[in-house]
């Protein structure tokens, strides 16, 4: 049976209203709503269902962030998640980090925890960078399956049904592997209140990237974050004709 | 989870409730600097797990079972698999046996959705609460065990066509015969008359007139399946149309022995002491209720646009908005003091009718107000507080009206003030 680890990320709630900093350099978190990243719940939910199933034996959630990430953290072992890692980041480091250094992070704790399988969210709502999945197979060396609508397991091999531009497309892997959820994976119950109760005695490590080897440095700057730009109006024309000379006009045709 | 596409309806949550986070702890240790204001971790879990329900399953099916009247199972059902009922049964039964104040964080948040599907749920509760405090083991594991198992609801029949305030006035009549009491009487207004699995029924064992009431009544456990017990039709109220209300007829409806609380005689005890527990939970759903009002008048005052602003920057409906605010904090405080209390071990009847009074008080003023923000539109069936009005007002009424709040509080003053002297 599996072990699967299972990345969870603290985002800004999806309901809350994004408002970018008056100095430029990012957007307000300061009293803000957060939650866990909603592809990764759908990540936590498909662990879960494995567990349910006897196809996965446990189930270790993992996040990196600030101390507040542990509230992230026990969520998912309300969820039905079995232990938890809080790899602790914080001040600077925080602010610098990045996909990357992620990915680094699950693939060493891939490896000292001996995992069969490791699930994330297929991108996070906050950055909506789509890296993490593709670089942690690549630093094991494990095939992957992103964007997955639908996993199918048999022995030692999963088949994966991925959402792509063009379509849906079945891909076969051997595990160990990566795999990204997507939307349609499945829809992530609710924590049971008994649940919640009883993830308090569930066992939540903490430890810091340097435990682990792994060497947060930046490789980019921001250089600024700006809203984006005020929607023009938009003008009623009365005919095709107008259109069409509308178009010709601004060299659209 | 559906929640990017759901999306749209995230609109109705502006800041304003994403910062009330200040609340306070159930814990009894004290902090260093006295009171605290801050919820426990696992308390916020439980009050973000209550508002995700009631965003995703309560919200945007509250206008319809208004409209249908129609008991809301789904929902009962839906609530009881993901732990936000039965909340208070003690562990020997199988329960989650939380404190009071968890239980009415999680009121709150039901009732900000709906306050008709938040008293289906809760007036199980209120059927439940003479069990759990006055109980043996064996009438513990039996009927409240049974909710555990199955998601059933209880009821709670004290009411009478005669008899509301005046508990005293309960003409209900229990005989022993033999090893059995043989029940006759008729109850009214009571909650989940027609869908409860079982009644907690105060009864009157001594017919003598004279009989001090603290001896005269009896409290049963009444199983819905004997013969002779007939819930009424279901009662169509001015708000919380969903909620099951029924007069209920007892026709020599025999029970046996061991369903009698305590003994012969512990009836109204047990009926009054249930409500020091089940008072701060209907402060809490006043509270919810009030807040939702708050938040819809806000969101429509931003929108809608007069003599060239949102209504929001004029003045007369600013200063509306924010007496609603004083309302809904405050009587956050008092219900959460009056919980907390009780938590404690200690008796809380003078902080429970006081929350209860000023939540209900609450609830109706800003219900009424944010009709008023609203204008033409608030009085029309499309909008959402019309209902929020018919909804507050049985909040001034059920579970003591507002008026034997007071009593209970001028008494407690002049107990406390006799004390001192």
């Amino acid at each position: 049976m599996a072990r699967v680890l299972v990345g969870v990320k603290r985002v800004i709630d999806y309901a809350v209203k994004i408002r970018v900093k008056p100095d430029k350099s990012g957007v307000v978190t300061e009293g803000v709503k957060h939650s866990m990243n909603p592809f990764d719940e759908i990540a936590v939910e498909e662990a879960v269902r494995m567990k349910e199933k006897k196809l996965a034996a446990e189930i270790i959630a993992v996040s990196c962030g600030p101390a507040q990430s542990q509230e992230t953290l026990r969520t998912a072992l309300a969820m039905g998640v079995d232990k938890a890692i809080h790899v602790e980041v914080t001040g600077k480091d925080l602010e610098t980090l990045q996909p990357i250094h992620i990915s680094k992070i699950l693939a060493k704790l891939a490896q000292d925890e001996k995992a069969d399988l490791v699930i994330v969210g297929k991108q996070a709502i906050d950055d909506d960078c789509n890296q993490t999945a593709q670089m942690t197979a690549a630093l094991l060396d494990w095939p992957q399956g992103t964007f997955a609508s639908k996993i199918e397991q048999s022995d030692g091999s999963l088949t994966i049904v991925r959402e792509i531009d063009g379509g849906l497309e079945t891909v076969k892997v051997k595990t160990p592997a990566v795999i990204s959820a997507d939307l349609r994976l499945n829809e992530p119950r609710y924590a049971t209140l008994p649940n919640i109760m009883k993830a308090k005695k569930k066992p939540l490590k903490k430890v810091t990237p340097k435990d682990l080897g792994v060497e947060i440095k930046s490789h980019y700057d921001v250089v600024s974050v700006e809203d984006p730009p005020v929607r023009q109006a938009g003008s009623v024309l009365p005919d095709v004709d107008s259109l069409v000379a509308k178009l010709k006009e601004g060299g659209f045709v | 989870m559906a929640s990017l596409v759901k999306l749209a309806k995230s609109t109705l949550r502006p800041g304003i409730r994403a910062i009330s986070t200040s609340l306070p702890s159930a814990s009894s240790e004290v902090p260093a600097c006295g009171y605290a204001f801050e919820l426990n971790d696992e308390q916020k879990e439980i009050q973000s797990l209550a508002r995700k329900f009631t965003a995703e399953e309560i919200i945007p099916k509250a206008a319809e079972y208004d409209k249908t009247m129609e008991y809301p199972w789904p929902i009962v059902k839906k609530a009881w698999e993901v732990g936000l009922i039965n909340n208070h049964i003690p562990s020997h039964c199988g329960g989650m046996n939380q404190g009071i104040f968890d239980g009415c964080l999680i009121a709150e948040e039901l009732a900000y959705g709906c306050t008709g599907i938040k008293t289906a749920i809760e007036a199980s509760g209120l059927g439940q609460t003479p069990v759990i405090i006055a109980g043996n083991k064996e009438q513990q594991k039996k009927y409240l065990g049974r909710l555990i198992d199955e998601p059933l609801v209880a009821a709670y029949c004290v009411t009478e066509p005669g008899a509301g305030s005046d508990v005293n006035g309960v003409k209900t009549r229990a005989e022993k015969k033999g090893d059995e009491w043989v029940i006759n009487g008729q109850k009214m207004w009571i909650t989940n008359g027609g869908v409860a699995n079982w009644y907690f029924v105060l009864a009157r064992t001594n017919p003598d007139p004279k009989a001090s009431a603290s001896k005269a009544f009896t409290g049963f456990i009444v199983e819905r399946e004997t013969p002779g017990v007939t819930p009424g039709r279901k009662e169509i109220n001015m708000g919380q149309r969903c909620s099951d209300t029924r007069g209920i007829t007892f026709e020599d409806v025999r029970v046996p022995k061991e369903n009698v609380l305590i003994g012969e005689g512990a009836g109204f005890k047990i009926a009054m002491g249930a409500f020091d527990k089940t008072r701060p939970p209907v402060a809490s759903g006043a509270t919810g209720l009030a807040q939702r009002a708050l938040d819809e008048a806000t969101k429509y005052a931003l929108e809608r646009k007069a003599f060239g602003v949102p209504i929001a920057f004029h003045q007369a409906v600013a200063f509306m908005l924010a007496d609603m605010a004083i309302g809904v904090e405050t009587s956050r405080l008092a219900w959460m003091k009056s919980a907390w209390e009780v938590d404690q071990g200690r008796r809380n009847s003078y902080y429970a009718s006081i929350a209860k009074a000023l939540a209900g008080d609450v609830a109706n003023k800003c219900a009424s107000d944010a009709v008023q923000i609203f204008g033409g539109n608030g009085f029309n069936s499309e909008y959402p507080v019309e209902k929020l009005m018919r909804d507050a007002k049985i909040y001034q009424i059920y579970e003591g009206t507002a008026q034997i709040q007071r009593l209970i509080i001028s008494r407690a003053i002049i107990d406390m003030a006799k004390a001192k002297a």
